[in-house]
């Protein structure tokens, strides 16, 4: 059965990095959903969230990968139940005088900011799981949806301990 | 697939939880070096020196005790041809870079060393891709060094421009483009580190052209760093007194022996676990010579092409210990019915091989080198606990499969030599000293099974990779690296002719290897399975080079023109005389057109798609197993 995965990937930060680890992906066959980097806490240390759909030997699989190329330092994954996941997303929706309140007044109810307006849209942003995120767009998807954009999943452990000190210990 | 349970994560020594090897106090001596000692070589001590990057790359070699190179020049490696020009190190001047990447390979097969090649960038560099990709695929520790166009035009498709590390990114181990000229110590001794321990593999090193035009200072050793590498090389002690209980337990168990075996320098260890329980041992195509042809124990070669006693004993076995192998699809043939009864004990210094294609029921992490020995103690207490195995019935029935079929041939019914008589006569001819190099075909198939490899690193071919044009150059780079021994390459008229160039860089720098061209005036493994399953239509496999063809090229005028010795042999009764006369030759190559026959075919065999208690002796025979089970 495929199933969604949160890989935390703490990696050098050297040139390549990101094509080795996505073009591992590509050759291998193994299908990303969603991928963000940037940097840590640790100068010279990025983070990836990769989120993979695979069934429970693939992950396996995928983990030895991505734990052979050379660069990458370690690997969590993060269960929905113990770690924090957020989306973040940019939606322009069309709005003219006759909707805008009630574009508004959805985005109120996800917690959303409107940060632009013009005669006839709105931008708005919205910070949430992948269900609110999807959620939002079904609410705003009657008004006209104009562009998306939209980042790829972030994730966090919950409680004090931090992925990369242990990392650092080991190293 | 087996129904054991699943890898635990926990005890696949991944790199979260293990601090590397360094603390395994009592490691072997091999071992141990690569686990404490970073950097490769003699480790001298080198104060700073100002020196240009090119220098620093000679240097660096030097100090990681590289005595041989293969490679190429071209205009972005110039600058470090001209410091090379004056070092001890012998640079072999190949004819073309993929000839450089494969006499790497076949050096550091035969001797365990790291085998260098260097290259210019752009078509230089993308010559050495298949050969780089050969070292990937069989694991073989190769560095290579490209030029690279100089760092402020990188990305404006300058000259001779190619993104070499992006290029071989999916076939390396790992890759460096190197930029700044006071990296170039570190950087090589990290490729050489890398290369040479955990699995070993191809490293590419990318040298910006103002890199190595650059001045910088020169101090050895340098510092490695790579925190995010650490190989295991000792078992985990639970895990082996698992593998213990299940091998004291077993009826049927098979030593399935693969070519980490061989890389990981565990021969002596596993003749010693064999000999302890009399298990069956079988010896994949990458591992002959791990365990000797001649030994009783030996049930043979498994997979598409093997031995029909070492093809059932994995089929029928309840337990497969398996030692540096990875359950490749040519062993395994149709995996969901692949040894259907048997569980898996799976060691490899890989975790990615395991449960990669077959679900490992004991996942042993680590080297062979170390988890032989220390599997053969956990089974002598548990031998003192419970009585040695009793394989008596096992062994009654392989021991009967081995002597019913056993490897052989019909003679063509064409008249003409049978390709695998000459094969046969040139490994009795030479003897377990010599090596033998294969390309890729037909040809490799008969020299895996009827030369009798007595021990390690006398077997050399494309397993993995597939290359054609494989053997010429890595018999070339076997024979520069053990200059003291016999070495063969059995290539076929087709491989021959993708790489036979290197003939004149044989002839020229008296690398006297010999050459024996199985000629059967076609693409031969090819032309097999056009035989067998397109109803004999030959779309493309005619060479013209044999019996009754016009002969292009006449392989003895090549290699006439190359400053070789050209011997043809078209009769049987020919044959030894011919091999003891290219035996008799060592001051220049040697190049035997053996003229064969077509219609020959390599039997057993497996067809692609069917399961491997399909196999089949001869066309459409398959064995009778009623009769044995």
């Amino acid at each position: 059965m495929t199933t969604r995965h949160t890989l935390s990937v703490l990696v050098e930060d050297k040139p390549g990095v990101l094509t080795r680890v996505a073009s591992l992906f590509a050759r291998r066959a193994f299908n990303i959903n969603s991928l963000a980097v940037g940097p840590t806490e640790v100068t010279g240390i990025s983070r990836m969230t990769v989120v993979v759909d695979a069934d429970g030997d693939l992950i396996e699989q995928v983990t030895k990968q991505l734990n052979k190329l050379i660069n990458v330092l370690k690997i969590v994954e993060l269960l929905p139940d113990n770690s924090v996941q957020r989306d973040h997303i940019l939606v322009k929706v069309r709005a003219d005088a006759a909707t805008r309140l009630q574009v508004t007044q959805a985005a109120d109810l996800f917690r959303a900011s409107v940060v632009d307006v013009s005669t006839d849209s709105l931008t708005i942003e919205a910070t949430g799981t992948a269900d609110k995120i999807a959620a939002l767009l079904n609410v705003l998807e009657p008004f006209g949806v104009r562009e998306i954009v939209q980042s790829g999943t972030l994730a966090v452990g919950r409680g004090s301990r931090s992925m990369s000190d242990r990392a650092l210990r080991s190293a | 697939m087996s129904k054991g349970s699943p890898v635990s994560p926990s005890l696949m020594a991944t790199k979260a939880h293990h601090h590397g090897s360094a603390s395994a106090s009592n490691a072997t001596a091999a071992s141990n070096a690569a686990a404490t000692n970073s950097v490769y070589g003699p480790n001298n001590i080198v104060g700073p020196t100002q020196m240009t990057g090119s220098e620093a790359i000679v240097r660096s070699l030097e100090e990681l005790g590289v005595k041989d190179i293969f490679g190429l020049p071209g205009g972005a490696i110039l600058p470090t041809y001209d410091p090379l020009m004056a070092s001890e190190m012998n640079h072999v001047l190949v004819r073309h870079e993929q000839g450089a990447g494969h006499a790497a390979q076949g050096y550091a097969m035969v001797t365990g060393l790291v085998g260098v090649c260097i290259a210019t960038s752009g078509p230089g560099a993308t010559n050495l891709v298949t050969a780089i990709m050969d070292a990937h695929m069989d694991s073989v520790p190769i560095v290579a060094i490209t030029g690279q166009v100089s760092s402020g035009v990188i990305g404006t498709d300058a000259f001779q421009e190619a993104d070499i590390v992006g290029i071989t990114m999916p076939i390396t181990k790992h890759s460096y483009l190197v930029t700044d000229p006071q990296d170039i110590p570190r950087v090589l001794a990290e490729a050489f580190h890398l290369a040479s321990t955990g699995r070993p593999g191809p490293v590419l090193v990318d040298v910006a052209k103002d890199a190595q035009q650059g001045k910088m200072t020169f101090s050895w050793p340098p510092v490695i760093d790579l925190p995010g590498y650490r190989p295991v090389f000792r078992g985990h002690a639970k895990q082996l007194r698992e593998a213990a209980r299940l091998i004291a337990a077993s009826k049927k168990p098979v030593l399935y022996v693969g070519g980490g075996v061989i890389k990981g320098h565990a021969s002596v260890e596993l003749m010693e676990l064999a000999e302890l329980t009399g298990i069956p041992v079988v010896t994949t195509l990458m591992a002959r010579g791990a365990f000797p042809d001649s030994h009783p124990l030996h049930v043979g070669m498994p997979g598409m092409h093997g031995a029909v006693s070492a093809v059932t004993a994995l089929q029928q076995s309840d337990l497969l210990i398996t030692l540096g192998a990875r359950f490749d699809d040519r062993v395994t043939g149709v995996l969901s019915t692949f040894a259907p009864l048997a569980k898996v004990i799976h060691a490899d210094i890989d975790p990615a091989e395991i449960s990669k294609n077959r679900i490992a029921d004991v996942p042993i992490v680590g080297s062979v080198k170390e988890i032989i020995p220390d599997l053969t103690a956990a089974l002598k207490a548990e031998f003192e606990e419970k009585g040695a195995l009793d394989l008596t019935d096992w062994w009654a029935f392989l021991g009967n499969l081995r002597d019913t079929y056993p490897l052989g041939w019909t003679e063509p019914e064409d008249g003409l030599t049978s390709p695998q008589r000459v094969i046969e006569r040139i490994g009795a001819l030479t003897g377990p000293e010599g090596v033998y190099v294969a390309g890729v075909g037909q040809h490799q198939m008969w020299a895996s099974q009827f030369v009798k490899y007595e021990r390690p690193h006398s077997w050399l071919n494309s397993g993995g990779a597939g290359t054609m044009g494989y053997a010429v150059p890595a018999a070339m780079g076997a024979k520069v690296g053990n200059p003291d021994r016999v070495v063969w390459a059995i290539d076929g008229d087709g491989c021959f002719q993708m790489t036979n160039q290197e003939l004149a860089t044989c002839a020229i720098n008296k690398i006297p290897i010999k050459v024996a061209v199985i000629n059967n005036s076609s693409l031969g493994m090819v032309r097999q399975w056009q035989t067998l399953f397109y109803e004999g239509r030959y779309s493309n496999t005619d060479l013209n080079t044999g019996h009754d063809t016009v002969r292009i090229p006449d392989f003895v005028k090549l290699a006439d023109a190359y400053g070789c010795v050209g011997l043809r042999c078209e009769r049987v009764e020919d044959i030894d005389a011919t091999i003891e006369a290219a035996l008799a030759i060592n001051d220049r190559p040697v190049v035997i057109d053996f003229v064969v026959s077509p219609n020959s075919m390599v039997w057993p065999m497996v067809p692609s798609g069917v399961s491997n208690s399909q196999i089949q002796v001869a066309r459409n025979l398959t064995p009778v197993w009623e009769e044995e089970d």
